[in-house]
């Protein structure tokens, strides 16, 4: 066997995030490599990297000893490295032929050669075991199974000789899984090199010959799965030191702010108390706080809030005291083109204001949040992220919630506003300034995050919240373990 | 400070300033002298009227992320009622009674039209674009029909003196401007106002500016956009009652391609197509630049093909300066 793929001391950043500090990574021919991590250890980043998309600060690639330096996804494709991406890449109107084609059209003088790719598109297909399907067919029409196995035939249209799998089973049933396993195991068979990212240690088992663990950035170690336990990979995973990061709590008050319960799960918060809630992306977490502020139609749940009972709109959920702050921040949490003033009011604007009044009850909020900018009119997408993110959360402030639902509040930004950010979390849960004390549901993904921050954690697998235990009773390694097994 | 002044020429300020200077230019070339003079102004004034009021309506709906395309028809719809109305007084000239009625059941129709508009885009979530579209060809069709495909030809009446010049009139210059100019400015000042004052106003814009955000923040998204339809609607209505008054007869054809007029003094005036930016003073300064290019394109006996052309440049250039604006404020 000789090496496929090379990369030694990756590193990318992005703004002040560094995303890759150090990786390296060794590929095999007709090897299946497991890549695994928490979210955000930069998985996604690395293969962006070695898939065109992004260029790496430092470090180098080799392919088959060759320099790897691809300026584009096209260029890595046409050097054998073919991607799939966790969403759907198809485009519903063209016919899976030229879909299986786009960007790489066998043509002479501009024509397209019908024949020629005809039959290297049937060969494809049956190659993911899909020779039933007519080429001719629409795109739009395959099932989501169906449609990741064209994508995969795509792969072998660009005569593909190392495979990027990300999360590739996170859509497809049971059945779906078994035959995607067969086929990768087949592939490996004729040789293909295969980069397999999961998140479900189980199919890293069945399927992987070597692993390797990455945590915040690099590459923290690769080994044959066999010299793999499982308490070994997670350790793996979370490796860090839990900083001083994170504020002394107080202890939450008697009553209850919010009580739901759905068949088995319930759960219950106290005024002053922050509960967080641990999981995997696509775990169920974000739609539960989404549901519960009426954004979606939830699971049959009793709800009750302050007394306020059933199922709600937003606009009358920010009438019960209930807050919300969206993780998808530039789409959904700002209207980014709006001054900060603005933003700060948009859930509590009385009937008639003057612009004077708004701008000066904003600055109180722009310098208790410490957010740094010249002036409450200047527009939120001239802010940074850490400042944007307080900007959302001044506006839960401003409104005065007794109930703040956050879903990822500190994803990407930089170690000062997380701590600005903390430490605005625990007064308001205290209740600091003459503010009725808080509770705070906290959805995120960062473990160390929520064992700091958090009265209590309850942990949501596959849309089912798990019973809500004080934090000293979890550790790192108890809650990954919690949401993966 | 030097910063600031730059920043208010990028605005409004600006767009005032190049006003100016083609009424300054225009002033310079017309032979004869007369474009600067008060009366000539006002006539400019009068005939961007219909435009200017029209685009105070487009503005909400641009604001909030929309688009208008049915205002023309919907001002000829309102030319069309009004004038079947007071053709009921026959020979007669209407009575006071008659011509009010008159004008409530123009405004009412054009109400009608916008919130059809406004109930279309919402409960049906389809684009402005392809609704507002249909419309236009839809209203235009019944105000066809309702007026029997020819023209209306009702008695004159007070309504018709709206739009007259006041300026060295016996009797009238205590005014100072037309009663249709002084309709234009209060309605603009007060839409203006509720922008600035009102949770309306700041709503409009937010729903403009990122929809989703404004939904999450309790922003009753779909009652918002319906009153902006409906205020769009009103506003082609009172349009429509300006060129009831300018050419007196209910004619079917009247305000073909005032849509565009209408969308082009707004984008000119800073609207973003986009949503969320805009503002009623510069909505007004477009039409009314519009307006001074038409008029001295006519009076320098040019040929009409140059106004056309010449709207369609200003409409690029305004575009084009946005963009830069906007690269510099995001650098």
């Amino acid at each position: 066997m000789s090496v496929r793929l090379q990369m030694s001391g990756i590193q990318k950043r992005f703004g002040a995030t560094r995303a890759l500090a150090d990786v390296t990574l060794q590929v095999q021919e007709g090897e299946v490599h497991a890549l695994v991590g928490e979210n955000g250890a930069g998985k996604s980043t690395l293969m962006k990297v070695l898939s065109g998309a992004h260029r790496p600060d430092e470090g180098r690639m080799e392919l088959e000893g060759q320099l790897y330096q691809p300026a584009s996804p096209l260029a890595a494709r046409q050097a054998g490295i073919a991607m799939l991406y966790q969403e759907g890449s198809l485009l519903p109107h063209l016919s899976l032929e030229e879909n299986l084609f786009l960007g790489q059209e066998e043509c002479r003088y501009g024509f397209r050669r019908q024949q020629i790719m005809r039959r290297r598109s049937l060969d494809a297909l049956e190659r993911v075991g899909l020779s039933e399907l007519d080429p001719n067919m629409s795109a739009a029409k395959l099932s989501p199974a169906q449609a990741q196995l064209v994508e995969l035939a795509r792969a072998f249209v660009s005569g593909c000789r190392l495979l990027v799998l990300d999360e590739p089973t996170s859509s497809l049933s049971r059945r779906d899984v078994e035959k995607l396993f067969s086929l990768i195991r087949s592939w490996r068979q004729e040789g293909m090199s295969i980069i397999y990212i999961s998140h479900f240690l189980e199919e890293i088992e069945s399927l992987a010959d070597q692993v390797t663990v990455l945590c915040d950035g690099r590459s923290v170690e690769t080994r044959p799965l066999a010299e793999w336990t499982r308490q070994d990979i997670i350790r793996c995973m979370v490796g860090r030191d839990v900083s001083q990061l994170y504020p002394d709590l107080a202890p939450p008050q008697e009553d209850c702010v919010l009580e739901w319960s759905s068949g088995e799960e319930h759960l219950q918060l106290r005024r002053g108390e922050i509960l967080g809630i641990s999981g995997l992306i696509g775990s169920g977490r974000s739609e539960f706080l989404e549901a519960l502020f009426g954004l979606r139609q939830g699971p049959e749940a009793e709800l009750g809030i302050q007394g306020h009972a059933g199922y709600a709109s937003p606009r009358q959920r920010w009438q019960n005291g209930m807050g919300f702050l969206s993780e998808d921040r530039k789409e959904r949490g700002l209207a980014l083109q709006l001054s900060i003033s603005d933003n700060l009011w948009l859930s509590s604007l009385p009937r008639w204001s003057s612009p004077k009044r708004r701008r000066s009850e904003a600055e109180i909020q722009v310098q208790r949040l410490k957010i740094r900018c010249p002036s409450a009119e200047l527009k939120v997408s001239g802010l940074s992220g850490g400042n944007q993110q307080k900007v959302a959360l001044g506006r839960l402030l401003q409104h005065g919630c007794d109930l703040l639902l956050l879903d990822e509040p500190t994803r990407g930004i930089d170690v000062g506003a997380k701590s600005d950010i903390y430490h605005q979390l625990r007064d308001l849960a205290a209740g600091a300034g003459g503010q009725p004390p808080c509770a705070i549901l906290l959805v995120s993904s960062y473990l160390p995050e929520l064992l700091g921050l958090c009265h209590r954690i309850a942990v949501m697998r596959e849309g089912q919240l798990g019973e809500a235990q004080p934090r000293e009773q979890w550790s790192e390694h108890s809650l990954l373990e919690a949401s993966l097994s | 400070m030097k910063d600031t002044l730059w920043t208010l020429l990028k605005g409004d300020a600006g767009r005032f300033l190049v006003l100016i200077a083609i009424v300054l230019l225009f002033a310079a070339m017309v032979p004869g002298g007369n474009f600067g003079s008060w009366s000539n102004l006002e006539n400019i004034l009068i005939q961007s009227s219909v435009v200017s009021l029209a685009a105070i309506g487009a503005t909400l709906v641009i604001l909030s992320g929309g688009i208008d395309l049915s205002a023309g028809s919907v001002l000829a719809f309102t030319v069309v009622v009004i004038a079947w109305v007071m053709a009921k007084a026959g020979d007669q000239p209407p009575s006071f009674m008659l011509s009010l009625l008159a004008l409530a059941a123009g405004l009412g129709i054009s109400c009608l039209c916008g919130w059809i508009n406004g109930m279309l885009i919402t409960s049906l979530r389809l684009i402005p674009f392809i609704v507002t579209l249909a419309t236009m060809q839809m209203f235009r069709g019944l105000t066809s029909g309702s007026a029997r495909q020819t023209n209306i030809y009702p008695p004159d009446s007070w309504l018709n003196s709206i739009m007259d010049s006041v300026s060295g009139v016996q009797g009238k210059a205590w005014m100072l401007m037309p009663p249709a100019i002084w309709l234009t400015l209060i309605s603009a000042l007060s839409i203006g106002a509720l922008l600035r004052y009102s949770r309306w106003g700041r709503h409009v814009i937010a729903v403009g500016s990122n929809e989703d955000c404004a939904r999450l923040c309790g922003v009753r998204v779909l009652r918002i956009k319906v009153s902006v339809y409906l205020l769009a609607g009103l506003f082609a209505g009172l349009a429509g009652v300006l060129q009831y008054a300018y050419i007196g007869i209910g004619q079917p054809t009247t305000g073909q391609g005032y849509e565009l007029m209408v969308i082009a003094a707004v984008v000119i005036g800073g609207g973003s197509l986009s949503g969320g930016e805009g503002s009623i003073l510069g909505s007004l300064i477009g039409a009314l630049i519009i307006g001074v290019l038409f008029a001295g394109c006519v009076q320098m006996g040019w040929a009409k093909w140059l106004q056309t052309f010449f709207t369609g440049a200003i409409i690029l250039v305004a575009a084009i300066l946005d963009r830069l604006r906007q690269q510099q404020g995001s650098a």
